[in-house]
């Protein structure tokens, strides 16, 4: 088999396609699984892009990778949920300014037979030192993402150790939101979920939310451009002009008209 | 279980409706992983050839390296060619991460060793039995390597199916590197991915028939050619 006659067009189709990248007007948007999952951008996006020329590429990863492919300068814009981590974020130069875009809330779902007697329940921290007490599985998603992050914190609030419960009842599944749900729809157990990835979610067996509608459950998302002065190859305008249009009358409205199953799934609020 | 039956009801209607993105899903999944075959031949079939035929020191330590390689980690290729392609990293330059040519590049150096090593193995045992008749002809090497190569030529096909087996099937790597971005470097083993953390486990799983059965045809078009080639060779 002679290989090198194959070279020369391998070689023409990499050139190719590293150049048409160049030639169309796109921006990387680092983000979260919640909302790429929720169908979100899938709804936003096209409404920008015909609008603007601008193709938004998404990256759906955890909270806690996308600062941190962001922070490597590997995207434009950063569209996440971990309010401290984003101002760190800024604060330690990759970022811009953060803005606040919108918001919607987390639940806490678990089996129908609740075996922890916590469904109904509007104090969280009581409801999840219930679960700790009585040793019912938790799922949680253990990977530093947003979702995680407030997981953690609900727990601190709860005085519960999580970490010495790790491996017992408290699992750490180091996966994405889904996979997480996935993971306690099979074992039978709690998990903390953001709500538009809920109502999206197609494999929730006969699960129920169990703990909703306190205060503490409230998810915010931010928006940073990341810094172009760190990182020069960061595309400033287009990335700005997304920003622009995501906290501008056009881009909340749109926001507020995505709906899944008769459902709004998130908030506009930008200031 | 209806997930099977709802399943595979799915995967037919996706096929027959030759839906536009999944046709594009599929073609980008050929080409990247047909590229990076291509290229782990052109790297890793000389690079057997020299090891099968050679004799240098640090030759056994070599085969062992190749023969270990073959068990790379996709997710570790991944997190190494997207350190190295990040604009935080020596490659940034280039603007690669989060294309397709990243992920030709992951794959490339993921099934390398694989093409090297079992092409070493094949080519070895012809050696052996060509060998004496090469010297008393005094072949020099490289018409030596290109009469082995040619020879061998049906089993370093299949080489090159295991290759292509392992490119098409991964997921940790190209996930990584292209960042599953819809339209852009979304091939099947990431749309899977994407539709079981979606909880979508009827449609991941059509998806992932659609694919095993791209993965059939592949290898029944390689083997189809190989036998019509073998039969004019004879004829």
């Amino acid at each position: 088999m002679n290989c090198r006659r194959w070279l020369i067009p391998i070689l023409a189709l990499l050139v190719t396609s590293a150049t048409a990248l160049a030639v169309e007007k796109s921006i990387i948007l680092q983000s979260t699984t919640s909302t790429a999952n929720s169908g979100l951008y899938d709804h936003l996006l096209p409404i920008f892009t015909e609008k603007s020329g601008i193709t938004v590429h998404v990256v759906a990863v955890g909270t806690g990778q996308a600062i941190k492919n962001a922070q490597n300068g590997d995207g434009d814009v950063l569209l996440v949920h971990a309010r401290s981590a984003e101002e760190a974020f800024v604060a330690e130069g990759y970022g811009v300014e953060r803005f606040d875009v919108m918001y919607n809330d987390f639940i806490v779902v678990g089996p129908p037979t609740d075996p922890a007697k916590v469904n109904g329940m509007k104090d969280t921290a009581a409801a999840l030192r219930m679960i700790a007490d009585a040793g019912v599985p938790f799922a949680s998603r253990g990977d530093n993402s947003g979702t995680h992050k407030k997981e953690v914190a609900l727990w601190q609030r709860a005085g519960v150790d999580v970490a010495s419960a790790s491996g017992s009842w408290y699992r750490e599944t180091g996966s994405g939101m889904g996979a997480t749900l996935n993971v306690a729809v099979g074992m039978g157990a709690y998990a903390l979920t953001d709500r538009g990835t809920w109502i999206s979610f197609k494999n929730k067996g006969d699960y129920v939310i169990a703990v909703e509608g306190s205060d503490d459950l409230f998810n915010q998302y931010g928006v940073i451009l990341v810094d172009p002065d760190r990182h020069p190859r960061v595309k400033a305008v287009e990335g700005q002009a997304f920003i622009d249009w995501i906290l501008g009358a056009e881009g909340q409205a749109a926001i507020a008209t995505y709906t899944l199953g008769g459902q709004q799934l998130f908030f506009p609020n930008a200031k | 279980m209806q997930d099977f039956a709802e399943s595979f009801s799915l995967a037919f209607g996706l096929v027959l409706a030759a839906d536009a993105d999944l046709l594009e899903i599929i073609g980008l999944s050929l080409r990247v992983s047909l590229s990076a075959v291509l290229i782990s031949c052109a790297l890793g079939l000389p690079l057997g050839a020299a090891v099968a035929m050679g004799h240098f020191p640090g030759r056994h330590a070599l085969i062992v390296l190749l023969n270990a390689l073959m068990g790379l980690p996709p997710v570790v290729v991944g997190l190494l060619v997207y350190l190295m392609l990040s604009n935080a990293g020596p490659f940034g330059w280039l603007q690669l991460l989060y294309t397709p040519t990243a992920m030709i590049i992951a794959q490339s150096i993921l099934i390398t060793p694989i093409v090297a090593a079992l092409s070493r193995e094949v080519l070895e045992q012809l050696h052996d039995e060509y060998d004496e008749q090469f010297r008393s002809l005094c072949l020099p090497p490289h018409i030596a390597v290109a009469a082995l190569l040619w020879d061998a030529r049906y089993s370093l096909l299949t080489v090159a199916l295991a290759g292509f087996g392992r490119a098409i099937a991964e997921v940790g790597a190209v996930i990584i590197v292209g960042g599953n971005i819809a339209h852009l470097t979304r091939v099947m083993t990431t749309a899977i991915a994407l539709e079981t953390s979606k909880g979508d486990l009827a449609l991941a799983l059509a998806l992932g028939i659609v694919l095993i059965t791209m993965a059939l045809s592949v290898n029944a078009a390689v083997m189809g050619l190989r036998a019509s080639a073998a039969r004019q060779a004879y004829a």
